[in-house]
């Protein structure tokens, strides 16, 4: 038995990597894309909140499966072609970018308007005000919730099977088709939470570290 | 007209509106250097709106501002028209504000409090910015605070702070909305001391607040509010030998 599960880490640990690479790309451009779109949101110019709610109804509105799919096979159609793995962060990125927006916005309209007004009296600039009062208030506000779409994106990785690319579930699936057992599957299911896990026990760092003021 | 040059503030006719509600009616007051203004009247009577129009937070719908002599706002055509984001720059460094609910940054120590504003808006370096916050948290008391975070401080303390901060950029006028409303007695003399120090050198003092005691214990010179309207201004002694008066102490219980 652990001689099979032996022969399988090699397959599942490149499943694995490519589960990490997704999941990565996706963290570092869909938080920053986040707080952009929240501050398009909030913006007081009606056109540019208007298209940035269209834009956070789309993505959420719909599969993210669909999303990847439209992305990889739908825009070469127009003429804009992506090879799998792009088209794939890309999708990722756009999508969590606005369940990302939305959570910030959430966080920065929760802050006290005395705040803004606080720094507006010490002549802060806009830009100093939302760097250094608003958005270190936001993201502990925020934190659990950013932990919640994490988690749930080590799980929504899996959904890039669907343009050919191998990641840990299809590496499993793959190895449980090829030897009519379920114990790829469970090991899968293994690493899945072993991933989790450690987000959480991240997460928990990083709220405790936020914790040095109410 | 000597008296221009100590002239801190100067509100002329100033009015304001809410949705067709008039808040304030043609509002005039000034304070001079070393003066401890403090505006009484009934919450609702417009007290925190003037302020507010006074530290920029609000804009007035006409009528003239001015913060040691340059126009916060000015009167053309019966419209306020408000300065550049430059100058308004310039008045901001001139007005110091304490919140009644003080807000001070959450996530900040009270010497990172303070220091924000010198170090981003005066360009001081981190290290000339302490010092300066060290030794205005040393004339509030607060030395021993200086890196405590404002939830670990009672409301005295943070008001101490908030006052503190609000000193940071060497303002002219320091403006403090209801400063008693969160305090006890003993809190009071301390913080009218204070008042009373910056008031001897030379700053102008100006104090909304409903707190009658106070009010006799730090003012100067007292106005009254009501109904958007400055229904009486005179001297302390003046007003408040004139407060047993029944007309005026039937308004103050209002």
């Amino acid at each position: 038995m652990l001689s099979y599960i032996y022969t399988l880490l090699p397959s599942i640990g490149d499943g694995l990597v490519v589960t990490l690479k997704v999941f990565a790309l996706t963290l570092v451009f869909s938080i920053p894309l986040g707080i952009i779109v929240s501050i398009l949101r909030i913006w007081n110019i009606k056109p540019i909140s208007r298209i940035t709610e269209l834009y956070v109804w789309v993505m959420r509105g719909t599969p993210l499966m669909l999303q990847v799919v439209f992305i990889f096979f739908g825009l070469p159609v127009v003429g804009i072609t992506f090879d799998r793995f792009t088209a794939v962060i890309i999708a990722f990125v756009l999508n969590y970018a606005a369940y990302f927006g939305e959570i910030f916005r959430g966080g920065i309209e929760s802050i006290d308007k005395g705040q803004y007004e606080a720094a507006k009296v010490l002549g802060l600039s806009s830009y100093r005000t939302f760097t250094r009062i608003i958005l270190p208030q936001m993201f502990k506000i925020v934190l659990p919730s950013i932990a919640n779409e994490v988690i749930t994106l080590v799980k929504d990785t899996s959904l890039v099977y669907i343009v050919g690319i191998g990641e840990l579930l299809r590496a499993g699936k793959i190895a449980s088709n090829r030897d009519a057992s379920l114990v790829p599957l469970v090991l899968v299911g293994v690493v899945y939470l072993l991933l989790t896990a450690i987000f959480t026990i991240v997460f928990n760092k990083i709220e405790k570290k936020y914790s040095y003021y109410e | 007209m000597n008296k221009v040059i100590n002239m801190m503030l100067k509100v002329n006719k100033l009015s304001k509106s809410f949705e067709r509600k008039r808040i304030l009616e043609d509002i005039s007051l000034q304070l001079e250097a070393g003066e401890v203004l403090v505006i009484i009247g009934p919450s609702g009577g417009g007290k925190t709106t003037l302020l507010r129009c006074i530290n920029g937070l609000e804009k007035s719908d006409n009528g003239t501002i001015i913060i040691d002599n340059i126009y916060l706002c000015r009167d053309h055509n019966n419209k306020s028209i408000y300065a550049s984001p430059k100058e308004m720059k310039s008045i901001r460094q001139k007005i110091g504000m304490v919140f009644q609910n003080y807000n001070l940054f959450p996530h900040m120590s009270v010497v990172e409090n303070i220091i924000e504003a010198p170090i981003n808006v005066l360009g001081l370096s981190k290290d000339d910015a302490i010092n300066r916050a060290y030794s205005l948290l040393k004339n509030v008391g607060l030395e021993d605070k200086k890196d405590s975070y404002p939830f670990q401080l009672s409301g005295g303390q943070k008001q101490r702070v908030a006052i503190a901060r609000a000193l940071c950029l060497n303002p002219k006028i320091l403006c403090l909305d209801e400063p008693t409303s969160a305090l006890d007695p003993e809190l009071r003399e301390g913080i009218a001391n204070i008042i009373g120090k910056l008031a001897d050198k030379g700053m102008g003092i100006l104090i909304i607040t409903h707190d009658m005691d106070f009010a006799k214990r730090v003012a100067t010179r007292v106005i009254s509010m009501k109904e958007g309207r400055i229904v009486k201004e005179a001297q302390k002694e003046d007003f408040f030998s004139e407060f047993e008066d029944n007309r005026v102490r039937r308004f103050m219980i209002l």
